[in-house]
């Protein structure tokens, strides 16, 4: 087939789209002077608007979902650019690995607030079941790191499956408020249980892969240095790249649609056999699988984990990036994901108010554009696909 | 009477709520590819028996026989799977899914459930998606030929005639062999009431095994579309037979007892 015209004319807005982000990004993580960083981002939010009201965010975003493919690649490849371009800077790419980490959590979050609409407030939870699993199987056991990964998304899946189980039968927020007391509880228990290290916490092994160790800063030649998170953003990338086709497949299949009819009508699914529990317990398992797995990637990288980084705030924060993003859109959730993320490691002035600040965010954005930033578009099964 | 000539039986079917009783000892056969009207005033039962029927509700006495198996509260996912499907008397569609998404609820039991064949065999679940997407077109291109060009449209844009045609489209997209019909025409002029009994006659000619129960106010609805018609009135059936008996009997009901 030979490419029209007018399918550039549609790839063009995200191509465009995508290079403004990348460069505006590199930008904001370089500069450090604080009144800098706060001419970017009304500068950010200027140019957002303004590209909303002029229609070219429906175009960008026509772009992406056209060709998801491709800009999943091209995304991959803007952030290695960028990682070369920061290669030395710990702290820079810190941040980096951080958002593609809390990126895989938001995913599974929102496949189940998102797509069966279960609300889960103990998202740093099960990513702390994530973590100490981490902790534990790599100085105890031989096993290798990546398949820790894996058993670190299984335990927060199965510990996250018996703890739904008794609530599902009834119906409403339930799993709101099991999750609430849940959250609680696994900080206290991690607080007074020695083996876990108590309140002073347990360090981590860093990662190793076939004898490539992950915590030693790469050396070429003689004077080029990179920084051992690299290693870490590479595993981050893999490992988002799979859990974003995960939860994209989902999307588009029966089992997406069931997801979607449960939440939007409990009884009327009944009605037209779904069988309620089957669902949610296969959305709940599925999305702490995910929150678990990017626990136990997060462990490996920091090296050090306690129970102070798993508190009930920061259980709130994920929810409202899942909330801000546009429930149900992955998309949304990368964007929310790096503004909520970086803006408050970079702009010191809000670090104290954050929560407050997302609190009003989150008002806001309920309040004005319940949808979020990047609304969720109808389902289609095959993007490309049209009816003969 | 023959068991087999009767796809539904109720018997002594009893709902209350709290100290009120909405359906009360309830008996009532529906026969195989009969349309059955279904008419009462407000707050008679009517919607309260298709809930009961469908596993809504538990009733609280009574059994049910469909299709010569006891039916009487199962959950409703089984009593879909036997082959009851409904509409709902407040459409019940999900208006941020397509028009697609909403018929394809009602086809669940058609479709390919396992987890690995939704995931990881896309080539599979392709194939599957263009038959079904064929036959919900073929069933949309009764009720209203545009629709079926618009399948992939949120159905909240859609006004309430649209609506209520893909409501009966995702009750029928399954085959069942009952379906229950809760007061299709509310909210909807008079043209287009006949209309949609016109497409649910033209459905009804070219399913072979199609029992319907409908409840309808409009009695020139029920006059034309139905074979029999049982009447409720404080959840008890008042009398049964064709519309002319049923008329003439609701005349007598009405002069004497002032109910209407
Ligand atoms: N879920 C419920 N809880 C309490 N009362 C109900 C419920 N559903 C129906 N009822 C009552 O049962 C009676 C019958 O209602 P319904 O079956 O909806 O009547 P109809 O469909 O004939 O208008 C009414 O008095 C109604 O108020
Ligand atoms: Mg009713």
């Amino acid at each position: 087939m030979k490419r029209t015209l007018p399918e550039f004319g549609v790839l063009l807005p995200g191509i465009a789209g995508l290079i403004v982000l990348t460069v505006y990004l590199a930008l904001l993580l370089q500069v450090e002077s604080q009144t800098e960083i706060a001419a970017l981002l009304v500068i950010a939010v200027v140019a957002a608007l303004a590209a909303t009201r002029f229609g070219v965010m429906p175009r960008i975003g026509r772009s992406f979902r056209e060709f998801e493919g491709p800009f999943s690649l091209a995304i991959a490849c803007a952030v290695l650019v960028m990682v070369a371009y920061f290669h030395e800077d710990h702290f820079i790419l810190l941040l980096i690995a951080t958002v593609i980490i809390y990126i895989i959590v938001t995913l599974g979050l929102n496949i189940q607030f998102g797509f069966v609409g279960m609300l889960n407030f103990a998202g740093a939870a099960f990513f702390g079941v994530g973590c100490y699993t981490a902790a534990v199987l790599t100085k105890n056991t031989p096993l290798p790191h990546l398949l820790i990964l894996v058993i670190g998304g299984l335990m927060a899946a199965f510990i996250g499956s018996l703890l739904i189980l008794p609530v599902l039968r009834t119906r409403g927020h339930y799993s709101a408020v099991i999750t609430i007391a849940f959250g609680l509880l696994f900080k206290i228990f991690l607080e007074v249980n020695d083996v876990l290290g108590g309140p002073q916490g347990l360090h981590v092994d860093g990662m190793n892969v076939l004898g490539w160790e992950f915590n030693k800063n790469i050396e070429i030649g003689d004077d080029l240095e990179i920084s051992f998170y690299v290693n870490y953003i590479i595993v981050g990338l893999l490992v988002l790249g799979l859990s974003f086709t995960l939860v994209r497949r989902l999307e588009r299949s029966w089992i997406g649609l069931n997801l979607d009819a449960i939440r939007l009508d409990e009884t009327a699914a009944a009605c037209f056999g779904l069988n309620l529990i089957r669902w949610k317990v296969t959305a709940f398992t599925v999305g702490n699988f995910l929150i678990g797995m990017a626990g136990a990637l997060y462990a490996m990288m920091v090296g050090f984990i306690a129970p102070t980084n798993f508190t009930f705030g920061d259980s709130l924060i994920m929810v409202s990036i899942v909330l801000l993003g546009g429930i149900g859109n992955p998309w949304g959730l990368v964007v929310a994901t790096i503004i909520l993320v970086i803006v408050p490691e970079k702009l010191q002035a809000i670090q104290e108010y954050r929560f407050l600040l997302f609190a009003t965010m989150v008002m806001l954005m309920l309040l004005f554009r319940p949808e979020g930033l990047l609304p969720r578009p109808l389902r289609t099964y095959f993007p490309a696909w049209k009816p003969r | 009477m023959n068991a087999e000539s009767h796809l539904l039986v109720a018997r002594e079917l009893t709902k209350r709520f709290g100290g009120l009783v909405a359906i009360d000892a309830l008996s009532l056969e529906v026969r195989r590819n009969e349309i059955l009207g279904l008419i009462g005033p407000n707050g008679s039962g009517k919607t309260t028996f298709f809930n009961v029927i469908t596993g809504i509700y538990a009733s609280d006495s009574g059994e049910t026989v469909f299709d010569g198996n006891d039916i009487s509260n199962l959950p409703a996912q089984a009593v879909y799977r036997a082959g009851i499907a409904r509409t709902f008397q407040r459409s019940r569609l999900s208006l941020p899914l397509s028009i697609f998404d909403n018929i394809m609820v009602g086809n669940h039991m058609h479709l390919d459930q396992g987890l690995w064949f939704n995931l990881g065999r896309r080539g599979a679940f392709k194939r599957q998606f263009e038959e079904q997407f064929e036959r919900a077109r073929e069933l949309i291109k009764i009720f209203d030929p545009p629709l079926a060009d618009r399948m992939f449209e949120a159905v909240g844009g859609f006004p309430m005639i649209d609506r209520r045609r893909i409501e009966i489209c995702r009750a029928l997209i399954s085959q069942p062999k009952l379906l229950l019909l809760d007061e299709p025409s509310a909210g909807m002029t008079h043209e287009e009431t006949t209309q949609l009994m016109n497409d649910i006659l033209e459905v009804k000619e070219r399913v072979t095994d199609l029992t319907v129960i409908i409840i309808e106010h409009e009695m020139g609805v029920i006059e034309r579309i139905t074979n029999d018609c049982v009447v409720l009135n404080f959840g008890r059936k008042i009398c049964q037979g064709s519309y002319q008996e049923v008329a003439a009997d609701m005349q007598v009901q009405e002069a004497y007892l002032g109910i209407k």
